[in-house]
C-alpha cells in the first residue's frame, strides 16, 4: 500500500505539529504539576458567573485563572503562527454554522459530562496510561466516525 | 499561583495552540476528512502529542520531587462509569458533525477564523446545560 495515499496533504506538519503540542502540555507538567486538558475550561469558566454548586466545587474554582491563562495562550500560539507562518488571509470554514452550533454543543455537553476531550483524555489520559481514557478515546472515535460519515452520506 | 506559573502557563498554551495551527487541526474540514478516512494525518499528530507528553507524565514524577515551580504533580484518575462511556460517545457525535474539538474551537480564533465562533458558543453552552442538570 502506498503510504502516501494516506496522507494526501503530506504528512511532516502533522507529526511537527503534535510534537509542539505535547512540548507544550509536558512543559506544563514538568514545571507546574498540572495537566493540561482543554475541556474544563468550558466549565471552569462558568463558575465566574454561575452560582449553583455544581460550578462552585473547587477542582473549578481553584483551576479557572489558569485554565483561562492556558486558553489565552492557545489564541496567542495560533496568532503567531498565522502572523509567521500562514499567507495572513483570514482563515474561513466551509462547515456550515449550524453544523459547527450542533456539533459544538453535543461536543461540550459530552466532553464534560464524560471528563474529557481529544486532548484531555486522548493526550493526557493516554499519557497517564489511563485505562478510562483509552477506552473514552476509542468510544469517541468511534461515535465520531459513524456521525461523519453518516452526515457525508446523507448530505451526498 | 505565582507570575511564574502564569507565564509558563502561557507559553505551554501558545506552543499547544501554535502546534494545533501548524498541523492544521484548526480547519473542521481537516479534520472531518480524517473521520472520513481520507486522511490519517490527525493519528500523527495525536501520535507526535502523546509520545512527547508520556515521557513527561511517566518520567518526571519519578525522577523529581516536585515540579520545577514546586507545587506537586497532578494525578487526575478518571473512572470509567457510565458518564465517562455515555459523555465519550456524546463527544463523538458532536465532533463529527462540526470538525471541531474544545481546544481547536479557542485556538482557530487565533488565526482569524470567526466562524468557530459558532462552534465555541455551541460547547460554552454544551457545558452550561451538562453541569446545570448534574448534581455536584
Amino acid at each position: 500500500m502506498d503510504i502516501s495515499s494516506l496522507f494526501p496533504f503530506g504528512w511532516s506538519h502533522y507529526l511537527v505539529g503534535g510534537l509542539i503540542i505535547g512540548l507544550g502540555v509536558a512543559l506544563l507538567f514538568v514545571f507546574t504539576g498540572l495537566v493540561g486538558g482543554m475541556s474544563s475550561v468550558y466549565s471552569s469558566t462558568w463558575s465566574y458567573l454561575v452560582k449553583r454548586p455544581f460550578f462552585q466545587q473547587a477542582k473549578f474554582t481553584q483551576s479557572r485563572a489558569w485554565r483561562l491563562v492556558y486558553a489565552a495562550g492557545l489564541i496567542v500560539g495560533a496568532l503567531v503562527w498565522w502572523l509567521a507562518f500562514s499567507d495572513g488571509t483570514a482563515q474561513h470554514t466551509g462547515v456550515p454554522a449550524w453544523q459547527l452550533a450542533v456539533g459544538g454543543f453535543i461536543a461540550g455537553y459530552g466532553a464534560r459530562l464524560g471528563n474529557g476531550c481529544t486532548s484531555g483524555h486522548g493526550i493526557c489520559g493516554l499519557s497517564s496510561l489511563s485505562l478510562p481514557s483509552l477506552g473514552a478515546v476509542l468510544t469517541f472515535m468511534a461515535t465520531a466516525f459513524l456521525t461523519a460519515n453518516l452526515f457525508a452520506w446523507v448530505q451526498a | 499561583m505565582k507570575a511564574a506559573h502564569y507565564l509558563v502557563v502561557l507559553i505551554a498554551g501558545a506552543l499547544f495552540g501554535f502546534g494545533l495551527s501548524y498541523s492544521t487541526m484548526v480547519r473542521p474540514e481537516v479534520v472531518l476528512g480524517f473521520l472520513k478516512f481520507q486522511d490519517w494525518g490527525l493519528m500523527l499528530v495525536m501520535g507526535g502529542a502523546v509520545a512527547v507528553t508520556v515521557l513527561a507524565y511517566q518520567f518526571a514524577p519519578r525522577l523529581m520531587r516536585a515540579p520545577l515551580l514546586g507545587g506537586r504533580f497532578d494525578t487526575k484518575a478518571i473512572p470509567w462509569n457510565r458518564d465517562t462511556a455515555v459523555g465519550a460517545a456524546l463527544f463523538g457525535v458532536g465532533w463529527g458533525i462540526a470538525g471541531v474539538c474544545p481546544g481547536p474551537a479557542i485556538a482557530g480564533l487565533g488565526t482569524g477564523n470567526w466562524d468557530l465562533l459558532w462552534a465555541l458558543g455551541g460547547m460554552a453552552l454544551g457545558a452550561l446545560v451538562q453541569g446545570w442538570r448534574a448534581k455536584a
